[in-house]
């Protein structure tokens, strides 16, 4: 009987196997593939060598700037406001987490195009400012790009840090208030650990699609800040350099990668970590 | 329920007297408190006393933990007041009082060790850490945890978290130490260990412990005074043997132990009527003719021939409860409980004898009609009673 089960549950995992090895493995294969060769198949580092030049340097060296200042930003948005959430009445979480969830419900395209609208200089904000004379230049801008990017991804920190908060026994945050904790310590010493490996997940969630995007920077950035996402973008849909493409998008993988296990290493074992 | 109720008679009623003239610590003055409309505690009074044992007992939904959550801090009450050491604390928070709470599944923090959680009072207050390590140490010792200072307080079992929630509360030396049914998720025998153990600790330290629970055995054995709640209201304040042989009402007879409570009238003092039988008793100052409740617990009530029974009665019932049989007699259409260490037969008839110091009256109230006989007694259903109270 358990034999059959055993059976059974492997027999369950094998549409997710093919899956994997189809459309995540194979397509790993063909990015080391055409990073590692030149226009003629033929085996070569010069791809990768060639993103030491200054011009790419700056370019990832400025995407990893606004992923962080992004995650930064969501992380000291969204802590106070799952905090806040957290301590409503189960019915109240369930609305203001669909509200939160609700801009996601657009087409990510129209909301970076609503934000232009809001942005522009004959924009939303503008005309408004413009009836008291006054005038903001704030599209083109890196705070428009990463204004895209923290909109675009704040669910993503929210989410997981609620759901950690969710997860505290209140009582445990009466017994330290029971012993002496006022309330921004209850804060401090339970709730900020407790809720840990929430912030860990919610990092890692907005931290990479935050380095990879691409389009936000075109857009709100008026393609004055290229970002690795829009050098990637360009090297497959304009240039047709499919292998400087492929070694960008390897390098990126890396430096995510990286930057995973350097979040993993200061989350302990809390094991939270949803890569 | 536990039939062999050990009432130690030792010591009780001078430790009474002591209470009396102790120092109050805790006062509630007409203290009342409603959650959406519905009332918890119906304006009650009640004295703490200083290196007091006293015990809320009830159940559920009786208001017992919302009065220890007022002394805490964590329920502000809608009226009435909360004195500390003759100090108003109503709206003082509770980082703020001298008062320590172990909790109901014992709330301790996850995120850090036995050490960490057991040092963690002593921390918010910048305490050095060679005095912190001290007293962690001392405290480790008093609840038999030495050698646990590094375990992961998740891994733990129930007892072992309960000495933690025990000696992190009492780390900081409250004046008042609460406990929120802190054993009511142990099973039984541990549950009985770690009844000795708190009442130990209570003594060696001196310090007052406020206790909730709605078992009327551990109430009984634990405490120097008894707190016997019932919907919102305090319905008798009392010593053990106070509370067990002097009954106030119909709930407190049938809430502390088994008890027969019949219908009579006295017919004078010292002389009342019940089942159609005139019995001599030691109560007095009541009306002439007034209705009352009759309490006889089923350990007082000896079994005799029929000749020599001042009632008789048929058996229906007897179950072997081990240190003696619990019999079942239908007398005049009212089922008593007996226990008695005779065997008698289903389908017997018996007398029945009843001492004049066995009956205790007590004036009519609110919950006279309500507890019958023992005719829909059975043990499965006080379990399942008992298992849902767990829970509150």
């Amino acid at each position: 009987m358990t034999k059959k089960n055993n059976i059974l549950k492997q027999a369950a995992a094998y549409p997710h196997m093919v899956w994997a090895v189809l459309f995540i493995i194979a397509p790993l294969l063909f990015v080391a593939y055409y990073a590692f060769t030149d226009k003629n198949g033929k085996f070569t580092f010069a791809n990768i060598a060639s993103l030491a030049q200054a011009a790419y340097l700056e370019v990832f060296l400025r995407s990893i700037c606004f992923a962080f200042l992004a995650t930064v930003i969501c992380l000291i948005i969204a802590y106070p406001v799952s905090y806040f959430i957290s301590r409503t009445s189960p019915q109240a979480q369930k609305i203001l987490v669909m509200l939160v969830m609700l801009p996601q419900w657009l087409n990510f395209l129209i909301r970076t195009y609503s934000w232009m609208a809001i942005l522009e200089d004959t924009g939303i904000i503008n005309s408004i400012l413009g009836i008291f004379g006054w005038e903001l230049h704030m599209i083109n801008t890196p705070a428009a790009v990463i204004l895209g990017m923290v909109y675009n991804f704040l669910p993503y920190m929210i989410i997981p840090i609620h759901s950690a908060m969710t997860k505290i026994d209140p009582r445990v945050l009466e017994a330290s208030s029971d012993l002496g904790c006022n309330p921004l310590r209850v804060v401090t010493k339970v709730v900020f650990p407790l809720s840990l490996s929430g912030v860990i997940s919610g990092i890692t969630m907005v931290f990479v699609p935050s380095i990879s995007t691409f389009y936000i920077s075109q857009k709100l950035g008026g393609g004055n800040f290229d970002l690795i996402g829009d050098s990637i973008e360009r090297q497959f849909q304009t240039q047709y350099n499919y292998n400087m493409g492929a070694a960008m998008s390897f390098v990126l993988m890396i430096l995510i990668i990286v930057s995973m296990a350097i979040m993993n290493k200061y989350s302990d074992d809390e094991g939270g970590v949803i890569v | 329920m536990n039939e062999n109720k050990i009432i130690e008679p030792k010591g009780e009623a001078e430790q009474a007297t002591e209470n009396t003239e102790a120092k109050k610590i805790v006062q509630l003055i007409d203290v009342a408190k409603s959650f959406d409309g519905e009332i918890i505690l119906d304006h009650i009074n009640l004295d703490v006393h200083e290196k007091e044992f006293i015990t809320l007992l009830g159940p559920s939904g009786c208001g017992k933990t919302t009065t220890l959550r007022i002394i805490a801090g964590f329920v502000t009450p809608d009226t009435g007041d909360v004195l500390f050491e003759n100090v108003k604390i109503n709206d003082l928070p509770p980082h703020k009082r001298h008062v320590n709470t172990v909790f109901q599944k014992y709330a301790l923090f996850p995120h850090l060790n036995v050490y960490e959680n057991i040092a963690f009072a002593l921390r918010l207050k910048k305490v050095k850490e060679e005095e912190i390590y001290e007293r962690v140490e001392e405290m480790l010792a008093m609840v038999n945890l030495r050698g646990f200072e590094k375990k992961d307080v998740n891994l733990l079992s129930g007892g072992q978290q309960q000495r933690v929630a025990i000696a992190r509360a009492l780390i900081n030396k409250p004046k008042v130490l609460l406990l929120d049914e802190p054993l009511g998720a142990l099973d039984l025998k541990l549950r009985k260990d770690m009844q000795n153990e708190l009442k130990n600790i209570q003594r060696k330290t001196g310090i007052t412990f406020v206790y909730v629970t709605h078992d009327q055995e551990e109430a009984l054995s634990m405490s120097d005074t008894v707190v016997v709640m019932a919907d919102g209201k305090i319905q008798q304040i009392g010593t053990p043997t106070d509370i067990y042989n002097e009954p106030e009402n119909a709930f407190v007879a049938d809430f502390i132990g088994e008890s027969n409570i019949i219908d009579g009238v006295m017919l004078d003092d010292y002389k009342v009527k019940f089942s159609g039988h005139e019995f001599v008793c030691l109560d007095s100052g009541f009306g002439r003719g007034e209705a009352v409740d009759v309490v006889v617990r089923p350990e007082d009530v000896d079994v005799v021939p029929l000749d020599k029974g001042m009632l008789n009665g048929v058996v229906t019932s007897v179950t072997f409860k081990g240190v003696h049989y619990e019999i079942i007699v239908s007398i005049k259409d009212f089922k008593w409980m007996i226990q008695s260490t005779d065997y008698v037969e289903v389908g017997q008839q018996i007398g029945v004898y009843v001492e004049p110091d066995a009956i205790h009256i007590m004036k009519k109230s609110e919950y006279s009609n309500m507890f019958g006989d023992y005719s829909s007694f059975s043990d499965e259903l006080e379990h399942l009673s008992d298992a849902s109270e767990e829970e509150e």
